[in-house]
């Protein structure tokens, strides 16, 4: 597959908070994502990594602080409309077939030839054989295969994953390893949030622990990475 | 013109869906038909008292079987969170609200104009001679449902008791299309039948108004 040629982005959030009410979902978060930076999310369940991905991702509305996308030079840059997102929903019409749904999301993007590009994600991700079976029709494995494809269809420059593995098999979880390797080299931004270590928790260069919305622990040093990501599988 | 190409594909996914699944299409033909066909063994009407009772019957039918339709619109977005692809992939989130309003439009006008012949039966009133006036009534009281309904749909979808919360949105606002259509309609069945500009001006100006406030906040509705 061709990739198209992307500017390398660093996310810089600036005392982020997010309340639903008087509840807090991120107090005060602060981090500075360099480009090309592969970034583990670890924290139990409410911690805020679902929320904090989000914000990135411009689909929530922080209540407070502020979020950039910044080039290699500090620059600002127009990442919003080069970042893939895969959600712990799949983000596809069940009533929509696999290339369909690709299509869709493609034409939508502005992807200059939509099916040949839907073609070869539908190959990437091992689904060329089903393209034209109803994604509700599909095993959670496959539908997160689909969710995957849509996220890559821009080739984005930062892209953001919740707990992406979920309902992968091990050989889908091999396979999601792979692909996000290949989507690291070239220097692209990742955040995705985890829960314990793996495979795909083993290709990140920073870990990040979050715990009641706040940030209570971050490395780039693989020892302490270990550990804040065992920490949130305990 | 990228909003236009963005409701072109957003509308072909839209009726793609419908007319895969055919859940709304059917839901509303069934609920009107059953709305009519009740009225009509209830009241046993004449011919005189269908023409002053039945637009007002016919449109409450329509408005009532619209609050069903329109209640699924944002909501299963939601089953899988399409809403958030969606809203990460287009540049103007105001084609996401034209292409459904558009759906919904398409739905309720084929839904009407399929229940007129039945209407027209039970009802013993004349239309073919006014068939054309009246799908234009029609139209302009369908989009004066649609352009308020799909924005309350998208408010309701994220409001605990969404499925009474549309309802009790909706209909007290569209009061002033339900007078207008039904006066349009009336005085088309009417034994002069007459097209009531003052009426149809009045539904055009509600779908102008309704329209413009979308446009200017609908993206607001969108956020989580």
């Amino acid at each position: 597959m061709t990739a198209r040629p992307f500017t390398p982005t660093g996310i810089r959030f600036a005392n982020i908070e997010k309340r639903y009410g008087s509840l807090y979902a991120l107090r005060r978060v602060s981090l500075e994502i360099r480009p090309g930076e592969f970034v583990a999310f670890a924290g139990r369940n409410g911690s805020g990594k679902t929320t904090l991905l989000r914000i990135a991702a411009r689909l929530v509305r922080a209540s407070s602080g502020s979020l950039s996308f910044e080039g290699q030079s500090g620059e600002m840059t127009d990442s919003v409309s080069r970042t893939g997102f895969v959600a712990h929903s799949t983000m596809a019409y069940d009533e929509l077939t696999a290339e369909e749904n690709l299509l869709l999301f493609a034409r939508l993007q502005g992807i200059a030839d939509p099916r040949a590009r839907a073609a070869a994600l539908l190959k990437e991700v091992g689904l060329s054989e089903r393209r034209n079976s109803l994604v509700r029709t599909f095993s959670r494995g496959m539908r997160q295969r689909v969710a995957i494809a849509r996220a890559l269809l821009n080739e984005p420059s930062v892209l953001l994953l919740d707990e992406p593995a979920t309902g992968l098999d091990p050989e889908g979880i091999t396979w999601l390893a792979h692909t996000l390797r290949r989507m690291r080299d070239p220097g692209r931004t990742i955040l995705m949030s985890v829960h314990g270590e793996s495979e795909i928790s083993a290709l990140a260069t920073r870990a990040v622990r979050l715990d009641a919305g706040s940030v209570v622990a971050d490395t780039r040093a693989g020892s302490d990475m270990h550990a804040i990501l065992t920490f949130a599988s305990a | 013109m990228a909003i236009l190409g963005e409701t072109t594909v957003l509308l072909g996914k839209e009726l793609r869906t419908e007319f895969r699944s055919r859940e709304l299409l059917m839901t509303t033909v069934v609920f009107i038909l059953v709305i009519v066909v009740l009225f009509s063994f209830t009241f046993d009407p004449s011919a005189s008292e269908s023409r002053r009772f039945g637009p007002g019957l016919l449109w409450l039918s329509f408005l009532f079987a619209a609050s069903l339709m329109l209640q699924p619109c944002f909501l299963r977005e939601q089953t899988n969170d399409t809403l958030s692809a969606l809203r990460l992939s287009v540049r103007d989130p105001f084609s996401i609200f034209l292409a459904k309003l558009s759906a919904n439009t398409l739905f309720l006008l084929l839904t009407e104009v399929l229940m007129l012949p039945v209407f027209a039966v039970l009802y013993n009133v004349h239309i073919l001679a006014v068939f054309l006036q009246l799908v234009l009534v029609l139209f302009l009281g369908s989009l004066g449902v649609a352009i308020p309904g799909t924005a309350f749909s998208a408010i309701s979808s994220q409001a605990r008791m969404r499925e009474l919360m549309l309802p009790l949105l909706l209909l007290p606002l569209l009061t002033p299309v339900l007078i207008a259509s039904t006066e349009a309609t009336g005085a088309l069945l009417d034994a002069n039948p007459v097209l009531r500009a003052d009426w149809l001006g009045f539904l055009a100006g509600f779908d102008v108004v309704f329209l413009t406030a979308l446009w200017l906040f609908g993206e607001y509705l969108l956020e989580e």
